[in-house]
């Protein structure tokens, strides 16, 4: 790699460590309330991307769509991949979750639980959508919109880096200056006591997988705007961002974020340093190297403790 | 004993309280009626019978595990009883889900003070008022006016604070819900004797301004001294009842639980 190429992969590099942030928010999110790895979230991140690809291909059927058209496609996209991650949470907390926690079942079924509902949701996209790769139209067919020491940025870039940055930002001011925000922090931090002040953890619980669900669908959609959608693309991706989340320190927001960031980084630049076999491996070889040094992730603590 | 009988006057009560201290007639608040209450195939409760009147501070004591705490959880709605009654103003409220019994008006300030370690005294004072839209400013300012230490550290981690200013922070979280009846548990618990009093000295202060008080406590002698009535529990069961200054001078309650005699 030469020095005038770092660029090239810095900026995939963040684009893909934006999107790996905002689905290792979900787990976090997750893992902060029921202190339980949601693994069904990447199936969440497959159905934001299913969603958007056939309200898109509903709305506009052609391959190519203009400018205008595009833009119009990307808001219905973020949309729909929104309300249906936001559903598909929501239903799997009712589902999945929530009979084991009225029954005080030990963590390993919810473990299984969450195992079972991710390969369930899995193979229903496999069947109803097919188990051949699919795409989502190209929009803005690749434009670049401006170019950085001689590295060109297309739209779609700069697109999902912004929508991510937004939905962080956006998180952030939700969990620390809203009154649903400090429901999640206290019941993150003691549920049991949170009830006592009148907090209704079901609901809190509830809306944390909403909020968490409506952030990984539309990952899903984002990343469906450059890669090939299939009914197992959640898998990678997903175990990806919760490495990331488990870098950064498990529970932790601004955790989940950093690690994001890194992992994403560190792949991108991967293929070109050791080769394109090694990407997956660098992502989970940073995973191994913290957690040897800091088990309990870099900012390592519970979700409300700097958050 | 039926419940509209005593209506009014303290079955115990109200016998001594001509000789003694003045325990007005009172309007029951609280009733504990045949609890009994299960930690899977373990019987904590046995039929616990307690009554709370407006205005009063009523002292629960008893050793480790006698059921103390399983009582206050019962109340507020931690723990559902499997036989008998919680009543509040004449209404049963067993089995009501915690968050729905703090807008009851009963304040619960829990062992071991559980205030949120990551957020700062301010925010902890405003979980206390979670049940309100927004945060009372004028019950904000009394908490700070009953603990000015807690107004020192308003932006302080409560995780960071010592354990008497912690306890501190959980009574005044409780009030923050303004609760008309507010449950302590063992307020006192691993702090220097200095600092109890001080928060004892505050709990009548809290009591004086018209909250009602449960107080669960090991240490029975200041519990008593400061209430007016008082029940002791043993394994699960009340052995014994009545005004706090007859307790005190109860020569089994002297043995039992003052560590005199045996």
């Amino acid at each position: 790699m030469q020095p005038d190429e770092i660029l090239d992969y810095l900026i995939p590099g963040i684009m893909l460590g934006a999107l790996y942030a905002v689905i290792a928010i979900g787990y976090t999110l997750v893992y902060g309330v029921l202190q339980l790895i949601n693994f069904a979230h990447s199936e969440v991140f497959m159905v934001g991307a299913y969603s958007a690809l056939l309200a898109l291909t509903w709305i506009d059927p052609s391959t190519n769509p203009t400018a205008l058209v595009s833009v119009l496609l990307v808001a219905a996209g973020l949309a729909v991949s929104g309300t249906a991650g936001a559903a598909t949470a929501f239903a799997l907390e009712k589902v999945a979750y929530r009979p084991l926690r009225r029954r005080n079942a030990p963590r390993l079924a919810f473990l299984i639980s969450a195992i079972g509902a991710s390969y369930f949701l899995q193979n229903l996209a496999g069947k109803l959508f097919g188990r051949d790769s699919r795409a989502l139209p190209t929009l803005f067919e690749n434009k670049k919109v401006f170019s950085v020491f001689g590295t060109q940025v297309t739209i779609l870039q700069l697109l999902i880096v912004c929508a991510a940055v937004l939905m962080m930002v956006g998180l952030d001011y939700l969990v620390n200056r809203t009154k649903l925000g400090s429901g999640i922090r206290a019941v993150a931090q003691d549920a049991e006591t949170a009830g006592l002040m009148g907090v209704d953890i079901d609901k809190v619980i509830s809306r944390t997988f909403i909020i968490g669900g409506f952030m990984g669908g539309i990952a899903g959609f984002l990343f469906g705007l450059h890669l090939q959608l299939s009914f197992t693309m959640g898998f990678l991706p997903g175990i990806t961002a919760f490495a990331a989340a488990v870098v950064g320190g498990v529970g932790n927001i601004r955790g989940a974020m950093m690690g994001g960031m890194l992992l994403g980084i560190v792949e991108s630049f991967s293929s070109p340093i050791f080769g394109e076999s090694w990407r997956y491996v660098s992502a989970f070889a940073v995973l191994v190297l913290v957690l040897m040094f800091r088990p309990t992730g870099i900012l390592g603590e519970r979700l409300g403790r700097s958050a | 004993m039926s419940a509209a009988d005593a209506a009014g006057a303290d079955a115990v009560g109200v016998a001594e309280s001509a000789a003694g201290t003045a325990v007005p007639p009172r309007k029951k608040m609280l009733e504990l009626d045949d609890l009994h209450v299960f930690y899977g195939a373990i019987q904590a409760l046995k039929g616990v019978h307690i009554e709370v009147n407006e205005g009063e501070i009523v002292a629960l004591l008893g050793a480790n595990g006698a059921g103390k705490t399983t009582t206050l959880r019962t109340i507020s709605g931690l723990l559902t009883p499997r036989e008998g009654e919680v009543r509040w103003r004449g209404e049963r409220i067993d089995g009501v889900p915690a968050h729905h019994v703090v807008g009851l008006g009963i304040g619960h300030s829990p062992e071991g003070r559980r205030v949120f370690p990551a957020m700062t005294v301010t925010e902890n004072l405003n979980m206390g008022a979670y049940r309100f839209k927004s945060v009372p400013k004028a019950e904000l300012d009394r908490v700070f006016e009953l603990f000015p230490r807690l107004a020192e550290r308003r932006e302080q981690l409560a995780g960071t604070l010592s354990g008497g200013e912690q306890q501190m922070l959980a009574i005044g979280r409780a009030l923050m819900g303004q609760p008309k009846l507010l449950l302590l548990d063992e307020p006192s618990m691993g702090l220097a004797p200095l600092i109890v009093a001080q928060i004892f000295e505050i709990i009548r202060e809290i009591n004086e301004q018209g909250t009602t008080v449960l107080l669960v406590e090991q240490n029975a002698a200041q519990a008593l001294r400061l209430a007016h009535r008082g029940y002791a529990l043993e394994t699960g069961s009340v052995v014994l009842s009545g005004p706090a200054d007859r307790l005190l001078s109860d020569p089994k309650v002297r043995e039992a639980y003052l560590g005199e005699g045996a």
